[in-house]
C-alpha cells in the first residue's frame, strides 16, 4: 500500500469531500494561498477558489461564530484552527453555542461542524502554542472529540467528521504531519466510537492517544524484550469512547496505564481511568495509572520541555513497577 | 409619522403583531409574579415598533437571531402563542420541547435561529447565517438582533469586520433602549454607536424605534438593497424597555426615574401612536382596533390556559438531543 504523510491525508479527505458536497467549505486563517503555516492546505484554493477557502482576519471567536451560523442555517464548515491554544478564544462559540444549539432547540437546528485544530509539545513553541487541550471540550456535552494517531486515521476520522450533522473537534499531533504511514488509495472513512486494537498482548493494557499511541507502541517493544506482552489500544475518538474495547482489553490484562499528552490533572487520562476503577475493579490487579503532560505550562528551554511529557520509557518504567506489584502513584 | 407605500392590511398586521407581542409579554409577566413561570424573563414591552417594524420588511426564509430579551422578535418572526407558552413553561409542546425556555426560544419554521443568552453570542451565528445565503445564493436577509449593551463585546467588531469584507447581507439592529442590564447606556459606550459600524464602511442609519412606520420604510429598503449584495447595513434602534432588566428588577429608581419611565409610556408609545395615526387616517375605526385587541387577548388567554395544562417532557427525554444521532447520549 502506498505511505502519505499526515499532512497529505488530512488535504485528501477535505478536497474528497469538499468534491461531494459542495457545502463543505474551510474558513480560517491563512487557509488559501498560505495553505496554513504547516502547510496542510497546500493546493485547496487552486480547486475550490476563495468561496470555499476563506481566508478569515486574525479574529478567532468572529470566524468560529460564522461558522457556527453558517452550519445552522445549511453549510457544512470546517474551521481551521491554527493553534489548538487558541481554542481559549472561542470557548463561547464553541461551548455555548456550536455545543449547546441542538439539544437547547429541541433537536431542531444542527450545527453539522468541523473544528481542526492541533496539539503537542516538544516543537519548542513555549506555553502558548503548544498546549494539548482535548480535556477542555471533551467535558462539553454536545461536542465530539476525534485524535488521530496516524496518517491512516486522520484521513479516516476527518471525513467522518464532515459528514457527521454535530460539532466535531479533531486535533492532530502538529509534530506528526509529515509522519508517513500506509493510506489506502480507495475511499474510506472511520466510525466514531471505534478503538483500535494496535497490538495484542496478555499482560498489560497501554491506552493512547494521538501521538501518545507511537509512545505506547515504543513502550511495548521494549517491554516485550523483557518478556512483558503489552496490549497498545487507539480510542481515535474520545468523545464517543469505545469504553467496552477498553474495559475488554483490561479485564484479560488486570492492569492498564492510560497516556494522553494533556495535563495530567483533571484530564483526559483521569476520565479514561475512572472508567476502568468503576467498571472493572474486580479485574484489577494494580491501580489504574494515569501518564499525562506535567502540570506546568509548556516551557521553552528544550532541557525543560522533554521532561513534561511521557515517553517511551516512561510508560516501561511504570509498566514494569506496575508488573512487579509495587504500589505507586502517578507523578 | 413616517410615511409607507405598503397597504392596509400591511398596517394592521403591524398593528396587531405589536399588539401581540405587547399582549404575550403581560401574560408572561403576570405568570411569573404568580409564581408560575420557572426561573424568570426579560420583558420586550415597549420595543414592539423595533421587532414588527423590521420582521414585516422580511419573507419567512429571511432569518433572525434574538436575544436574551427575545420574545418579541419571536411573536414578530411569526410564531404561534400556544408553542411560545408552553416553551416558556419547559413543556413538551414548546418550540423547543421545554429545553431551551425563554432565554434559546427558537423557531426554525419562520427563520428564528433563536434567541441567545450571552450578551452578543448571536452576531457571529447571523453572520454566519448571511455567509450561507451569499455562498448557496439564496437571496435571503439576515437581521441580528442585539441590544446597546452588546456593543460592548468585541465579538461584534470581529463580524462586522468580516462582513463589509465580503459583502454579506446582514443587518446589525442594534435596540438601544438606553440600558446596559442595571446601567446607562452613556456608561458603557463611547463616542457614537452608528460611527463605530461607519469606520468599517457600513452604512449605519439611526432611527426612532418608537415608530413602526418609519423602522419598517427604512428596513425594507435596506433588505431590497442587501438582497442585491449590498449589505451589509447597520440600524440603531432608539427605544425604550418598560420593565427592568428582568421581571424581578423591580426597584430600580436607582438608575432611572420614574418619571422618565411614564414620559415613554404615555407619549412615545409605539402601539398607542400608531393606533392614533391609523384612526386618524380611516385606516381602522376605534371598534376595529378594540376588536383586534380583544381577539389578541383572548388567544394569548387560551394559549396561557393549553400551556398552563399541557405536559411536561417524559424524563427519559433528559438526554435526548445531545447529538442529532444518538437518540439517548447516556444509553
Amino acid at each position: 500500500m502506498r505511505e502519505i504523510t499526515l499532512s497529505q491525508a488530512v488535504n485528501e479527505a477535505l478536497a474528497e469531500e469538499m468534491r461531494r458536497d459542495e457545502r463543505v467549505f474551510i474558513i480560517g486563517e491563512d487557509v488559501a494561498e498560505a495553505g496554513t503555516p504547516f502547510k496542510v492546505l497546500a493546493g485547496l484554493v487552486e480547486e475550490f477558489g476563495t468561496g470555499r477557502v476563506v481566508d478569515t482576519p486574525i479574529a478567532e471567536p468572529g470566524f468560529m461564530g460564522i461558522a457556527v451560523g453558517a452550519a445552522m442555517t445549511g453549510t457544512r464548515p470546517v474551521v481551521d484552527l491554527m493553534f489548538g491554544d487558541f481554542i481559549y478564544l472561542i470557548m463561547d462559540q464553541l461551548c455555548n453555542q456550536a455545543a449547546k444549539t441542538h439539544y437547547m432547540s429541541g433537536g431542531k437546528l444542527n450545527v453539522p461542524l468541523v473544528l481542526r485544530t492541533n496539539l503537542g509539545a516538544t516543537r519548542r513553541s513555549a506555553a502558548q502554542h503548544s498546549q494539548s487541550l482535548q480535556a477542555l471540550v471533551a467535558h462539553i456535552p454536545g461536542l465530539k472529540v476525534a485524535m488521530p494517531s496516524s496518517a491512516y486515521e486522520a484521513k479516516g476520522l476527518m471525513k467522518t467528521a464532515i459528514r457527521d450533522d454535530n460539532p466535531v473537534v479533531i486535533f492532530e499531533d502538529k509534530l506528526m504531519y509529515q509522519d508517513k504511514a500506509p493510506v489506502p488509495e480507495e475511499e474510506y472513512l472511520i466510525p466514531f466510537g471505534e478503538a483500535n486494537i494496535k497490538r495484542e498482548g496478555t499482560d498489560i493494557t497501554l491506552i493512547g492517544t494521538s501521538s501518545m499511541v507511537q509512545v505506547a507502541e515504543k513502550a511495548a517493544e521494549i517491554l516485550t524484550r523483557e518478556g512483558i506482552e503489552a496490549e497498545v489500544i487507539d480510542p481515535r475518538t474520545i468523545v464517543p469512547l469505545d469504553e467496552a474495547t477498553l474495559l475488554k482489553s483490561v479485564r484479560k490484562t488486570s492492569r492498564a496505564i492510560v497516556i494522553d499528552e494533556g495535563h495530567q490533572s483533571y484530564g483526559v487520562t483521569a476520565e479514561i481511568a475512572s472508567r476502568i476503577n468503576e467498571k472493572a475493579f474486580y479485574h484489577l490487579d494494580a491501580p489504574v495509572l494515569r501518564m499525562g503532560a506535567m502540570d506546568v505550562p509548556v516551557p521553552f528551554s528544550p532541557a525543560l520541555e522533554d521532561v513534561t511529557v511521557p515517553t517511551p520509557e516512561g510508560v516501561a518504567e511504570n509498566a514494569r513497577r506496575l508488573m512487579s506489584g509495587e504500589m505507586i502513584h502517578a507523578a | 409619522m413616517a410615511k409607507t407605500k405598503t397597504n392596509t392590511e400591511d398596517y394592521l398586521q403591524m398593528y396587531r403583531q405589536m399588539v401581540r407581542i405587547r399582549t404575550f409579554e403581560d401574560n408572561a409577566n403576570k405568570l411569573y409574579l404568580d409564581a408560575k413561570m420557572p426561573g424568570l424573563t426579560h420583558m420586550y414591552s415597549g420595543e414592539e415598533a423595533v421587532a414588527v417594524g423590521i420582521c414585516e420588511a422580511l419573507k419567512v426564509t429571511d432569518k433572525i437571531t434574538s436575544t436574551h430579551r427575545g420574545h418579541g422578535h419571536c411573536v414578530a418572526k411569526g410564531a404561534a402563542f400556544k408553542e411560545m407558552f408552553c416553551e416558556l413553561l419547559g413543556k413538551e409542546e414548546g418550540y423547543c420541547r421545554g429545553k431551551g425556555g425563554s432565554m434559546h426560544i427558537a423557531d426554525q419554521s419562520n427563520g428564528n435561529l433563536g434567541a441567545n443568552a450571552i450578551v452578543g453570542g448571536s452576531m457571529g451565528i447571523a453572520t454566519g447565517s448571511a455567509f450561507t445565503a451569499k455562498m448557496l445564493g439564496t437571496d435571503d436577509v439576515t437581521v441580528c438582533f442585539f441590544g446597546d449593551g452588546a456593543t460592548a463585546q468585541g465579538l461584534l467588531y470581529e463580524v462586522m469586520n468580516m462582513a463589509a469584507l465580503w459583502k454579506l447581507p446582514v443587518i446589525y439592529a442594534c435596540e438601544n433602549n438606553g440600558y446596559s442590564e442595571y446601567t446607562r447606556t452613556e456608561e458603557i459606550a463611547a463616542g457614537s454607536i452608528t460611527a463605530r459600524a461607519e469606520a468599517f464602511g457600513i452604512e449605519a442609519h439611526q432611527v426612532d424605534g418608537q415608530d413602526v412606520l418609519a423602522v419598517n420604510t427604512l428596513t425594507q429598503k435596506l433588505v431590497a438593497r442587501a438582497r442585491k449584495g449590498e449589505g451589509p447595513f447597520f440600524l440603531e434602534l432608539m427605544t425604550y424597555r418598560y420593565h427592568g432588566h428582568h421581571v424581578g428588577d423591580i426597584n430600580r429608581e436607582y438608575y432611572r426615574t420614574k418619571d422618565e419611565e411614564k414620559d415613554w409610556k404615555e407619549n412615545r408609545d409605539p402601539i398607542i401612536r400608531f393606533r392614533g395615526w391609523l384612526v386618524s387616517e380611516g385606516i381602522a375605526s376605534e371598534d376595529e382596533i378594540e376588536a383586534m385587541n380583544a381577539e389578541v387577548r383572548q388567544d394569548a388567554e387560551q394559549a396561557v390556559d393549553y400551556a398552563l395544562n399541557a405536559k411536561y417532557p417524559d424524563v427519559s427525554e433528559v438526554d435526548m438531543h445531545v447529538y442529532s444521532d444518538i437518540k439517548h447520549a447516556l444509553a
